[in-house]
């Protein structure tokens, strides 16, 4: 298993929970839209942390590249934040419309910002960072929000 | 490590849009000429009128929005730099542009002279195009299936331009070639090399991102693109043997089954999808795909069949299954995905917070583009029909132009909200920092 397995796992974790949320709010079942709609972002919170403090400043150290790759995802996990606030305040005023606007631009924005990593970043982070203590850290984070 | 990787470059707004935007309305003049020249004709491949509608639509419709598609999907999708890609777009659409206009002229009319000229401007467009996209396809650090496939339609639309441009100066100046083998050449390239694999590399990354769909099996990705290119390389050898009919028939049992797996894949990882919202763009790529499968079916019959294969009919169903049954389908269900996202991208990138910002919902009504699909849907099937009912050649002819300027409408519409949000944003940043 490679030090960047469980990042690109998490992926497909949070894809199902998105699918759960969406589907939720376009039936009109607010109350389990809220409790998906509440998983997604604190796993997402979690995976963009992940990355944020550990993966990136690993990468950025062992590379010297930090303007690069890095922080462009810094930059798209802000928007993904932005459009996960727009999300929330659908669902707050039960607006359907606004959550749903949101959604479709998260799905594509975060789906193309995985591919980007699991096809380019998380190779190069596999091959630049020979610390096994930043992947097990990593895997650390991950379990814990999952389990809860 | 890695010195011409970068992540954000995607291209200005400007460069797909442009041509998006004029793509649909080649499909306009295509729909208007089948209800003017009525349904005697489409069952000939060779009449002026019938190569003057398969222009409009593969050189008009299909080849623009593949073209913005790939200038839009290259940096973004596979990291590759397109070199100054605003002057790119500047130059080559409007030489696609005219030379598909001058290229259905030259054969409706029956002007030499437009053929010539469709001939210049179309290649001068397309190795322009292919020289920019090659040097960012091979320069990219990316890899995998879809970069394969990619690099190896670049390769299809370089030869399907250079036998195009052969065939119209041939014509045009009267030059003695074998026609029909290098028309059958020429197409193969044009709709296996170029479109098929372009659809097939496309489809690899934005299906399962569209729909949260299992990706297509590894094995599938790594098989197509390169089986489809050998199989349309050997296409092309045994047209030029003479007496080769055996292998003939091989080689295109063997393409449509290709492709009728690479259809079956894709419905199969769209049923298992996780996302399970059904909308105009899930819809049309459905729609496409079944064509394709209906294409295999029906390519087979011709085969196998020859009393099938020799009806002038079953030729002219099989191009209209492919022309606007699949590959219109998949561009209009693609162009309802990438066009309000792209918006989106762009007038986040002037720093306007969330708020400010358009809903993406409302960037192209979906009752909009619901409506234009079934429109589009309903053209598909009177079209179809066509070659067996040449009556219906003015209502079929009537519903896909009004179709296609619905889809051009909407893609017009979402050009005029992207700029009114746009200008929004300036001001009111002018307003903030003056």
């Amino acid at each position: 298993m490679s030090m960047t397995d469980p990042l690109f796992r998490h992926h497909k974790h949070c894809d199902e929970i998105f699918a759960r949320a969406e589907e939720a709010v376009s039936e009109g079942a607010w109350v389990d839209a809220e409790e998906a709609f509440t998983s997604l972002r604190t796993e997402l919170e979690t995976h963009f942390k992940s990355e944020e403090d550990l993966l990136f400043p690993a990468f950025e150290q062992r590379t010297g590249m930090t303007s690069g790759p890095t922080q462009v995802m810094r930059v798209e996990h802000g928007q993904m934040r932005e459009l996960l606030d727009e999300m929330q305040r659908g669902l707050g005023a039960r607006d359907a419309e606004i959550f749903a606007g949101a959604a479709e631009i998260l799905l594509v924005l975060m789906q193309q910002h995985n591919m980007k990593e699991e096809n380019i970043l998380y190779p190069m982070c596999d091959d630049a960072i020979r610390d096994p203590d930043v992947g097990d850290a990593i895997a650390q984070r991950l379990a814990e929000p999952c389990h809860a | 490590m890695h010195p011409n990787l970068s992540f954000e470059q995607a291209p200005p707004f400007s460069v797909p849009m442009r041509f998006f935007v004029a793509a649909p309305w080649f499909g306009v003049v295509a729909g208007l000429l089948l209800a003017y020249i009525g349904g005697e004709v489409v069952s000939s491949r060779w009449t002026g009128e019938v190569l003057a509608l398969t222009h409009l639509l593969g050189a008009g419709f299909l080849l623009h929005a593949m073209c913005g598609a790939l200038l839009q999907f290259v940096p973004v999708a596979a990291g590759g730099n397109v070199w100054r890609p605003r002057m790119v777009a500047g130059v080559v659409q409007p030489l696609l542009g005219f030379g598909a206009l001058m290229l259905a002229g030259g054969f409706f009319l029956a002007k030499p002279a437009l053929l010539a000229g469709a001939a210049t401007a179309l290649l001068l467009g397309i190795v322009g195009f292919s020289a920019v996209m090659a040097l960012a396809l091979w320069r990219t650090p990316a890899t995998g299936s879809t970069m394969l496939a990619l690099r190896l339609a670049v390769i299809g639309l370089l030869v399907t331009g250079g036998l195009g441009a052969t065939l119209a100066e041939g014509i045009a100046r009267g030059w003695s070639l074998p026609f029909p083998a290098l028309t059958d050449v020429h197409l193969v390239w044009a709709l296996g090399g170029w479109a098929l694999m372009l659809l097939a590399g496309v489809s690899y990354y934005v299906v399962p991102m569209f729909q949260l769909t299992p990706p297509y099996p590894a094995w599938a990705m790594r098989l197509f693109g390169p089986a489809l290119f050998v199989l349309v390389l050997a296409w092309s050898g045994v047209q030029l043997i003479a007496g080769a009919e055996f292998l003939r028939r091989g080689v295109g049992v063997a393409g449509l089954l290709l492709a009728a797996l690479f259809a079956l894949l894709t419905l199969s990882v769209q049923a298992r999808r996780r996302r399970r919202l059904i909308d105009a763009t899930f819809l049309l790529f459905r729609l496409a795909m079944a064509s394709l499968l209906c294409v295999a079916g029906l390519g087979l019959l011709m085969i196998l069949v020859p009393v099938v294969g020799e009806d002038g009919r079953s030729g002219a169903t099989l191009g209209i299954l492919i022309f606007v049954g699949v590959f219109a389908s998949a561009i209009n269900g693609m162009l309802y995905k990438i066009v309000p996202f792209i918006a989106w991208l762009h007038l986040q990138r002037l720093g306007a917070p969330l708020t400010a910002m358009p809903n993406m919902k409302n960037i192209i009504p979906a009752t909009a583009m619901t409506g234009q699909m079934r429109l589009h849907t309903l053209a598909t099937g009177l079209l179809v029909l066509l070659p067996w009912l040449p009556a219906l050649a003015v209502i079929a002819g009537l519903a896909f132009a009004a179709s296609s300027a619905w889809l051009g409408g909407n893609l017009i519409g979402a050009v005029r909200r992207y700029a009114m949000f746009r200008d929004r944003i300036r001001a009111a940043g002018a307003y903030r920092e003056s």
